[in-house]
């Protein structure tokens, strides 16, 4: 009789005080929920209403292992950029098990610009820049023309940034090559546009767009350089349309954002090297130049020539014809200016950039060199009217289920119900608590099947209170008195309730982590409840039921308390076969 | 419910009981029957794949007028695939089209707009490349193969490897029968289907779980014992949680039944009929084969160990011996009823007292039940 004596003293020893803990924890927890101001779960799509499309990523032909974190990861950085840079708010892009992505739009905004967005493959190329300027934005933030005195400094707005200055130069050569280029802004001219009849491009850095094209013999440069005029990149819809549906080979205008966060605009040329181009890019520390954070690239055999060929001529040419610009989506992400041609298949970019920025354009160079390519797996749209029904029905349904169960718990189990529906409550409310908070944190939003997986729950939540009361029942029918039975029922109960929520809890967390989709809100809900299940059976009902066990109502056995002896079928003639056998086997042995 | 209450004491006293390993063959055969008619379905019928696995478009829209056979024609007409059309109970419309481009949908949803004169924008639209259906049922094999082997190992440490491999008998028997329940019936099978069917895992083992722990429990010594075999036992067990078993099922099914309830009788369709239906018929398919098959076939794997079969030997011996001795001492209550459904114990069972006398029995019920429990 030692062991059970022992979880006697151990369990029945402080019921208050666990219960005043668990107690206190919800109420920290509900208080955190207020407090942080998400009083509610964040609602999955098919509930608020919205647009998700799953992508899936394919390799492309000849690319093996293209799937990985790394690409993925970058993917997913790409997507967000484009999809955020249509102003909408609040997309969120995520990756889903190994070759997913998965992007939610919410209700009210345009998901169909959105789908054509995250549908289409990225585009990244290089380009020369041939003209460019501050657009729109607060005149008074313009950036002063810090490098305009200085011989490396290059005087454009476009690449002087204040604090930063970009260029790319040979990894080779020294990072502070000193490039005599002249300040003789105006020059005219690329070879890229030879052709025409340029605009007298370059503008000064002083804010004054004034830069207007001295001729136009080409209709398409005239249009361009109307385009031009016309652009406003500080408004997000002309950004999103600047430069849409350029053909690679075609000279297009474009907008960009410079280390100040204001809008650049830029007349560019041709594409002259492609992101496919680049082997790899990535962000290194330069330990031995004072650099700091920089670049570096590494490009395929064509693309090195490609890269020589027009360094070369960038380099010839005054700022900030001088520069070329990486353009991603139509959007210029740097543009950094060249000192000299570099031949050496490699290339890096430098400035003062921060880890971050450096390592941010590190993965837009990469995602050029991205093997992926992504289809649509799956787009569902759904109004915020069938969100909202499907929400209520889903809480309808979950109310007839709860209720159905209360009921059944009453009928069948009567006084001790109490304790089951109390212990459902608290089960119920953590599981809320911890869905609002986990909305913020992780990013954990409530979804149709996680509903679904709530509901199941109430079952299996209501379970570990059936095999714990029956398993008291079983020891009332040993003929023991109401608290030495739930002492001894306990540790057993406590058994077979673990033993089977770690299967339960096994199933949830194996189909969370292999699965895609919708069966992963609904594996997450099931490990969590079942999680909590384990908490709320261990610090709230026993505990409850070691102090109800006192109480006269429970511990007489009152015929409505579930535990009365007679109803249980304790009868006289139990005790009587059990003593009439006892001598008999002292009889006979 | 004093009834039920008095029920519950008799089953767990013995006093009554249903002989689920005696009568065990008859249950095997029954799965075996079950399972076959589940292949057969199966291979003949095969399952409804929903629009979600063949790729194609959804398309639910808000209460409209327009009769479910004009929106065929309609929907038909757009897309240039076959439809299927069916009227939802809050009034609209749940329109599947089979085989869409998921670049065409948007026209075909414009189309649909224009015709059935509602606004595109409230018309819900659910596309699916036929690839991500594929996508969605491998990883639900995979996580189902990794879920099994795991528990199996689980089982095998908490338990030991025959309730493990009963258990996974089981398992697969429960699945074999909602899959075959979808073929038979026809019921359309969605990534919701297989959400329920991946639910039930856990909770069909869960219930199986308890009896074995039960068993478990009462076996811990039987070999010091001479008055029971683990067939017998076993069948103890199951009848001692069986309203255990019938109430953590009722109560697991009770909330599915309200999802299946407003998810088929209000929504119509959808993911939570989906889930709740599959739910359903695999939580009734796993309760049986708890008792029915998990246990029996545990109590069979363990009688053929040389252990257990010493001591049927011994226990069947003992009764013999008790019976050619035409000793008819009253038997105890306990053991009276309880193996009468089993005509070739019946006879050793009135002799109990012969049995129970031994001193084997007494030491071991001594030791194996420090609480003194009676079993």
């Amino acid at each position: 009789m030692a062991a059970p004596k022992k979880g006697r003293q151990g369990t029945q020893g402080r019921p208050g005080r666990t219960l005043a803990l668990i107690l206190i924890a919800i109420v920290a927890l509900t208080g955190g929920m207020f407090a942080s101001g998400h009083t509610t779960p964040r609602l999955g799509i098919d509930l608020a209403g919205g647009t998700s499309i799953t992508l899936q990523a394919r390799n492309e032909p000849g690319q093996k292992n293209a799937i990985n974190k790394t690409n993925m990861d970058t993917a997913v950085d790409i997507m967000n950029r484009r999809v955020n840079g249509l102003g909408v708010s609040e997309a969120e892009v995520q990756t889903q098990g190994d070759s997913n992505i998965i992007v939610n739009i919410p209700k009210g905004t345009n998901s169909k610009q959105a789908r054509e967005q995250v549908g289409t493959t990225a585009k990244l190329y290089f380009r020369p820049v041939l003209t460019t300027e501050v657009s729109g934005g607060d005149p008074a933030a313009t950036p002063s023309p810090s490098g305009s005195g200085t011989p490396s400094g290059s005087p454009s707005p476009g690449s002087d940034k204040g604090k930063e200055s970009e260029k790319a130069t040979s990894s080779a050569s020294p990072s502070a090559t000193p490039s005599a280029t002249a300040t003789s802004q105006g020059r005219a001219v690329t070879d890229a546009l030879k052709a025409d009849p340029t605009p007298s491009a370059g503008t000064s850095g002083k804010g004054n767009p004034s830069a207007e094209p001295s001729a136009s013999a080409d209709p398409a440069t005239a249009k361009l350089q109307a385009e031009y005029a016309a652009l406003d990149c500080s408004k997000r819809t002309a950004r999103a349309k600047a430069g849409d549906g350029v053909k690679a080979a075609d000279p297009t205008v474009a907008c960009g954002q410079n280390a100040q966060g204001q809008w650049q605009k830029y007349i560019l040329g041709p594409a002259e090297v492609e992101g496919t181009d680049v082997d790899k890019a990535s962000a290194v520390f330069d330990t031995q130049g004072a650099a700091g954070w920089k670049v570096t690239m590494d490009f395929t055999g064509k693309g090195g020539k490609k890269f020589a060929g027009i360094t070369g001529k960038l380099a010839q040419n005054q700022s900030p014809q001088n520069q070329f610009a990486i353009v991603l989506d139509g959007e210029v992400v740097s543009d950094p200016y060249v000192s000299q041609a570099l031949t050496g298949g490699t290339a890096e970019i430098s400035g003062s950039f921060t880890q971050q920025e450096s390592q941010d354009l590190a993965n837009m160079l990469s995602y050029g060199a991205l093997p992926l390519t992504f289809t649509e797996a799956s787009v569902t749209t759904v109004t915020a009217a069938l969100g909202g029904e499907q929400l209520e029905a889903g809480l309808i349904a979950g109310a007839i289920g709860l209720a159905l169960v209360v009921l059944y718990l009453v009928i069948y189990y009567r006084g001790l119900s109490l304790i089951a529906i109390a212990s459902l409550l608290v089960s119920a409310v953590m599981t809320y608590v911890i869905m609002s908070l986990l909305g913020p944190t992780i990013g954990f939003a409530l979804n149709l099947p996680a509903v679904c997986g709530a509901i199941v729950a109430i079952g299996i939540t209501a379970d570990s209170f059936i095999v714990f009361f029956e398993r008291i029942r079983d020891e009332i029918r040993e003929g023991r008195s109401m608290r030495p039975a739930v002492e001894r029922a306990w540790p057993r109960a406590r058994r077979t309730i673990l033993v089977s929520d770690f299967v339960s809890f096994l199933a949830a967390a194996v189909l969370f982590v292999v699965t895609v989709g919708k069966v992963q809100g609904f594996a997450f809900t099931l490990g969590l409840t079942t999680l909590l299940d384990v908490v709320v059976v261990f610090f709230f009902t026993k505990p409850l039921m070691t102090i109800l066990a006192r109480k006269k109502f429970f511990a007489e056995g009152h015929s409505w308390s579930g535990l009365d002896p007679k109803r249980l079928g304790v009868q006289p003639p139990l005790r009587r076969t059990r003593r009439v056998s006892a001598p008999v086997d002292t009889k006979e042995a | 419910m004093s009834k039920l209450g008095t029920l519950g004491a008799r089953l767990h006293r013995g006093e009554i009981g249903y002989d689920f390993v005696g009568k065990r063959m008859i249950w095997y055969a029954v799965s075996i029957l079950i399972t076959i008619t589940a292949i057969v379905g199966l291979a003949v019928r095969g399952l409804n794949m929903g629009i979600e696995f063949q790729g194609g478009a959804v398309f639910t829209t808000e209460r409209t007028s327009v009769s479910v056979s004009q929106a065929e024609t309609y929907a038909e007409e757009a897309s240039g695939h076959d439809a299927i059309v069916q009227k939802l109970g809050n009034g609209g419309l749940r329109i599947q089209v089979a085989g869409v481009d998921t670049g065409k949908s948007d026209q075909i949803k414009e189309d649909l707009a224009k015709n059935l004169k509602v606004d595109a924008e409230k018309i819900n639209a659910d596309l699916v490349g036929p690839s991500w259906g594929d996508q969605v049922a491998d990883k639900a094999w995979q996580g189902l193969a990794i879920f099994m082997v795991l528990v199996v190992i689980y089982l095998a440490i908490a338990f030991e490897w025959r309730m493990a491999a009963a258990a996974l008998v089981a398992l697969i028997h429960d699945i074999t029968i909602t899959v075959g329940v979808y073929a038979l019936v026809g019921f359309e099978v969605t990534p919701g289907t297989v959400i329920g069917l991946l639910t039930i895992l856990g909770y069909s083992l869960y219930d199986t779980v308890v009896v074995f722990d039960s068993l478990k429990e009462q076996t811990k010594d039987i070999t010091k014992q001479t008055r029971w075999t683990y067939s017998e036992i076993a069948d103890r067990s199951i009848n001692g949680t069986l309203v255990r078993s019938i109430n953590t099922t009722v109560v697991a099914l009770l909330p599915v039944a309200g999802l299946l309830f407003i998810g088929g009788g209000v929504l119509g369709a959808g993911m939570l009929n989906d889930i709740s239906l599959s739910l359903f018929v695999g939580l009734a398919a796993g309760a049986y084969s708890s008792i029915f098959i998990a246990t029996p076939l545990v109590a069979d794997f363990k009688e053929r160990e040389p252990q257990m079969k010493a001591l049927r030997k011994r226990v069947l011996a003992k009764r013999a011996a008790a019976a050619a001795k035409g000793e008819s001492q009253e038997a105890p209550v306990v053991e009276q009823t309880y193996d009468d459904e089993d005509p070739e114990d019946a006879t050793p069972a009135v002799v109990g007292p012969r049995a129970q006398r031994a001193q084997p029995s007494s030491r071991g019920r001594g030791r194996g039940r420090p609480s003194g429990k009676r079993r």
